[in-house]
C-alpha cells in the first residue's frame, strides 16, 4: 500500500454534487499536481461527513481539519496553505456546529459504536480503507484457527440475538441450518429495511458494507454454504450501488469466490433487489421474492433453517446481525456479552426521528432507558415541548407513554410493555401529535402493505382503518372502541405471518394508553392535539395579522380573504384545514381551534 | 406450452416492442439475466428502470422468453408498487410518507404540490412532464420531510419551497 502524508475525504453526497463536489475535487487534485504534492496527499470520496448544508466540504487527515463552503477557485489557495505551508486556513473551517452530522454525530456520552464504528470514518469503497480498520481479519482468523463448529460456539456465547427484530439467538439459527444434512445451503443478509422511520441498515450498507460481506462469509463457513443473497430493498439504490461495488473488491482480492485466502473454502454473494413490498422484510416473504414469486409468506415450519431458498437450507439475518460478527470474532464473545443486560447482550442501533432535537442514528448498549436515549442522547423535545410518546418497532410496534420512559430498552422489557423492538426505528411524538391520527397512519400503511394471502389481515386491517378514519372525521359510533378491540385480538390471532400478527399493535397501544383521545373524538367530537381536519378550525387573530397577504397568497384553496395591511379572515366552509397558512404566517397570527 | 412463435406482431403506438432500439434493449436484459435462478425478479427490475414501465405485451414477451406462465409475471408485476404497467412522465416527484415526515408535515407538500400540479398522487401530468406520487419512507428521515425530484433528496421541505423545488421541470416543457 502507498504511502500518504495526507488523507482528504471530499463529501459526494447527492446535495454535496448539487453544489459542485465533483468540481472542486477536479480542482483540488489538479492543484495538487501544479504544487508538486499529488504523491503526498491522498484524495478520496465518501459519504456525508457534515451535514452538506455548507457543501461542497471535505476532510483533511490526520489533523481532522473539516473544510466547508469551497469553490473551485478556493483551491489554489487551500492547497498553498494548508498542504505546503501547513497552516490551517481558517477562513474555510466548519463551524462548531457544522461538525456534527444530521445522521450519526459524534457518539454521546453514553453510546457505544460497534456497528456503526466505521460509518463516516472511511470511504466505503475502497476496501483498502476497512482492511486498515481490522477488516477481514476476523475472516483469516474464523478460516485458518477455527472449525465451523467454534465460530458457532464463539457466537452463541456472546449473546447476540438477531437484529432484524424477532430478537432470535444468531448462533442457535446457524447451528440448526448447520445440522440440516442437505444441500446447497444458502446464506441470505435481510436488508430490506422497510420500517418507515429507520434507516440504520441503510447507512451501515452504504458507510460500511464490507463488515456485512465481512459477517455474511463467515456465516457461510459457519453453516457450510457457497452462495449467498443480499436482499436489499429498490427505495436505497445508493446501499446497492456501494454493496456491489464492495462484493467486486472483495472478490478480485480473493475474499468472495473460488478458494478463499487459499483455504479451499468456496463463497460468492449476489445483490437481489426488492421493488416495493414492505411484506418482503417477512423472511419466508423475502426468500419468495428471491425465488422470483409474489412475495407472499408461508406458514413455519419447515423454518429456512429446514428449508428455505429453493427449498434448501438457509440462514438469513438481518443486516446489523451480520455487521456484529467480525467484531465478535476478533474481540471475542466475553467482550460482547459485556455489554448490554441479563438477557440482551450487546449494542444496538436505533434510528431516532421525529420531535427530538437531535435525530439521527445511535448505538447503545441494551439497558439504558428510553428516557436516557430521549434527553441525555436525543438532546430532549424540538422546542422544549412536552413529550407525549414514543413509537417503537415500526408498524408493527406500538407506542409507548411517558410512564414507560424509565424502562430499560431491552428485547424483553419492550415487548412486555406491550411493543416490540423491531428493527430499532424511534419515533419520538410530542404534544401536537394526535394518537388517533397516528394509528391511523399506521393501519394506513399495514393494509396498503397487506399482502393479501390471508382474510384476517387483509379484511380486518381494512375494516380498522374505516373505522379510524370515521372517529379521525367525527363521525366515531360510542361502539367503535370495542369493535376495535374485537378485531386487534382476531387478527392477532388469526393471521398467518408478522405482519398480519403484528398489525393491530398501534392500534391496540394507543388504546390502551391513549384511550382517553378516542374517546374525546367520539364523544366530544374534539381532537385535544388539533389535528384531525374535521375536528379542528384556523383562524386568524385581529390584531397581530399585519395583512402581509402571505397566507391568502399560498392558500391552496383561496379561502383567505381580507385587503393588504388589513386583518385577513379564513372561510371555515371554503378551508381545506391544510395549514400551510399557519406555516407561512411570520407573525404567528394564525391559531386552531 | 405453446411454440415459441416469431410472427411478427403489429403494435400500438408507443409499445416499447415495437421500436426496434427499445426492444433490443429488452432483449438484452433478459438474454444477460434469463439463467438466474429466480430470474423474472431481476428480468423486471431491469426492464422497469430500463424502459420506464411494463406493458402488456412486455409481460406476455418476458414470460415467452423465460417459459414462465403468463399469471405468474402478470402476478408479479402487480404485486410489487415499483412495476408501473403505463408509461411514467419525464419526471417523478415523490413525497415520502414514512413516519417522521409524515408528521413533519408531508400532507400539508401534498396538498401544496396538487394545486401546483393539477393532478393528484399517482397520476401524470396531461402533457407527460411530471409523475407525482406518495412514496415509502426512503430512510432520510433525519431530514423530515422529505420529497425525492427524480433522483434528488429535497429534506426539510416547506410548502411555500415547492414551487421553487418544481420551477425547473414546469419550465422545461416550453
Amino acid at each position: 500500500m502507498k504511502y500518504y502524508r495526507s488523507h482528504v475525504l471530499v463529501c459526494v453526497d447527492p446535495e454535496c454534487l448539487k453544489k459542485g463536489a465533483h468540481d472542486v475535487m477536479d480542482a483540488f487534485q489538479d492543484e495538487l499536481v501544479a504544487q508538486g504534492l499529488i504523491d503526498e496527499v491522498q484524495v478520496l470520496e465518501t459519504s456525508r461527513i457534515g451535514g452538506c448544508d455548507h457543501g461542497p466540504e471535505l476532510m483533511v487527515y490526520p489533523e481532522g481539519v473539516h473544510y466547508t463552503n469551497l469553490t473551485p477557485d478556493d483551491m489554489p489557495f487551500l492547497v498553498e496553505e494548508h498542504f505546503l505551508k501547513g497552516r490551517i486556513a481558517q477562513k474555510f473551517v466548519a463551524e462548531e456546529k457544522a461538525f456534527t452530522d444530521e445522521e450519526l454525530s459524534a457518539p454521546t456520552a453514553k453510546e457505544i459504536r460497534v456497528v456503526l464504528r466505521n460509518c463516516g470514518k472511511i470511504d466505503p469503497e475502497n476496501i483498502e480503507d476497512y482492511i486498515a480498520e481490522d477488516g477481514y481479519q476476523a475472516l483469516g482468523k474464523v478460516l485458518t484457527e477455527n472449525t465451523p463448529e467454534q465460530v458457532i460456539e464463539t457466537v452463541l456465547n456472546s449473546g447476540l440475538k438477531g437484529r432484524g427484530g424477532a430478537g432470535f439467538p444468531t448462533g442457535k439459527k446457524w447451528e440448526f441450518c448447520r445440522a440440516s444434512k442437505e444441500t446447497p445451503k444458502y446464506v441470505i443478509c435481510n436488508a430490506d429495511e422497510g420500517d418507515p422511520g429507520a434507516f440504520m441498515n441503510r447507512r451501515v450498507l452504504e458507510g460500511d458494507p464490507h463488515s456485512v460481506i465481512e459477517g455474511m462469509i463467515i456465516a457461510a463457513y459457519a453453516i457450510g454454504s457457497n452462495q449467498g443473497y443480499v436482499y436489499c430493498r429498490a427505495e436505497y439504490p445508493i446501499a446497492v450501488k456501494t454493496l456491489r461495488i464492495a462484493i467486486n473488491q472483495a472478490r478480485s482480492m480473493g475474499l468472495l469466490g473460488k478458494n478463499i485466502l487459499g483455504s479451499g473454502f468456496d463463497f460468492d454473494l449476489e445483490v437481489r433487489m426488492g421493488a416495493g413490498a414492505f411484506v418482503c422484510g417477512e423472511e419466508t416473504a423475502l426468500m419468495a421474492s428471491i425465488e422470483g414469486n409474489r412475495g407472499e409468506p408461508r406458514p413455519r415450519p419447515p423454518f429456512p433453517a429446514v428449508k428455505g431458498l429453493f427449498a434448501k437450507p438457509s440462514n438469513i439475518n438481518n443486516v446489523e446481525t451480520y455487521a456484529n460478527i467480525p467484531q465478535i470474532i476478533l474481540r471475542g464473545a466475553d467482550w460482547y456479552a459485556s455489554m448490554g443486560t441479563e438477557k440482551s447482550k450487546g449494542t444496538k442501533t436505533f434510528a431516532l426521528a421525529g420531535d427530538v432535537k437531535h435525530t439521527g442514528l445511535i448505538e447503545i448498549p441494551f439497558g439504558l432507558t428510553l428516557r436516557e436515549i430521549v434527553y441525555d442522547v436525543g438532546g430532549g423535545i424540538k422546542d422544549d415541548k412536552k413529550f407525549k410518546a414514543v413509537q417503537t418497532g415500526g408498524p408493527m410496534g406500538g407506542c409507548l407513554p411517558e410512564a414507560y420512559l424509565d424502562l430499560p430498552v431491552d428485547y424483553e422489557a419492550i415487548t412486555k410493555a406491550g411493543s416490540i423492538m423491531g428493527s430499532g426505528g424511534l419515533v419520538i411524538m410530542d404534544e401536537d401529535t394526535c394518537m388517533v391520527d397516528i394509528a391511523r397512519f399506521f393501519m394506513d400503511f399495514t393494509q396498503d402493505e397487506s399482502c393479501g394471502k390471508c382474510t384476517p389481515c387483509r379484511v380486518g386491517t381494512r375494516r380498522i382503518l374505516e373505522i379510524l378514519e370515521r372517529i379521525c372525521a367525527g363521525k366515531g359510533k360510542p361502539d367503535d372502541i370495542e369493535t376495535l378491540e374485537y378485531l386487534c385480538a382476531q387478527i392477532r390471532e388469526d393471521s398467518l405471518c408478522g405482519l398480519g400478527q403484528g398489525s393491530p399493535n398501534p392500534v391496540v397501544t394507543t388504546l390502551k394508553h391513549f384511550r382517553d383521545e378516542y374517546e374525546a373524538h367520539i364523544f366530544e367530537k374534539r381532537c385535544p392535539a388539533k389535528v384531525c381536519k374535521a375536528l379542528i378550525r384556523y383562524e386568524i387573530i385581529d390584531g397581530i395579522c399585519t395583512g402581509c397577504t402571505v397566507c391568502a397568497r399560498n392558500c391552496p384553496v383561496g379561502a383567505i380573504s381580507g385587503e393588504r395591511r388589513q386583518t385577513h379572515v379564513i372561510d371555515p366552509d371554503i378551508c381545506v384545514r391544510c395549514g400551510i397558512c399557519k406555516q407561512v404566517c411570520n407573525f404567528n397570527a394564525i391559531v386552531i381551534n | 406450452m405453446a411454440a415459441t412463435t416469431t410472427v411478427p406482431k403489429t403494435y400500438p403506438k408507443n409499445e416499447p416492442l415495437g421500436d426496434a432500439g427499445k426492444k433490443a434493449v429488452i432483449d438484452t436484459i433478459i438474454e444477460q439475466y434469463k439463467d438466474l435462478p429466480g430470474a423474472t425478479m431481476v428480468v423486471l427490475n431491469e426492464l422497469q428502470s430500463a424502459i420506464g414501465f411494463v406493458s402488456t405485451y412486455m409481460q406476455e414477451y418476458v414470460a415467452e422468453r423465460l417459459q414462465v406462465p403468463l399469471s405468474r409475471v402478470h402476478g408479479v408485476v402487480s404485486f410489487y408498487s415499483f412495476f408501473t404497467t403505463t408509461p411514467r412522465g419525464k419526471h417523478t416527484v415523490k413525497f415520502c410518507m414514512g413516519t417522521a415526515c409524515y408528521v413533519g408535515g408531508t400532507p400539508s407538500l401534498i396538498e401544496k404540490t396538487k394545486q401546483i400540479l393539477g393532478v393528484s398522487p399517482g397520476q401524470t401530468t396531461s402533457d407527460g412532464n411530471i409523475t407525482f406520487e406518495v412514496c415509502r419512507c426512503v430512510g432520510a428521515c433525519s431530514q423530515a420531510p422529505v420529497v425525492v425530484v427524480d433522483e434528488e433528496v429535497h429534506g426539510r421541505v416547506r410548502p411555500n419551497k415547492i414551487p421553487q423545488l418544481l420551477k425547473p421541470m414546469l419550465d422545461e416543457k416550453e
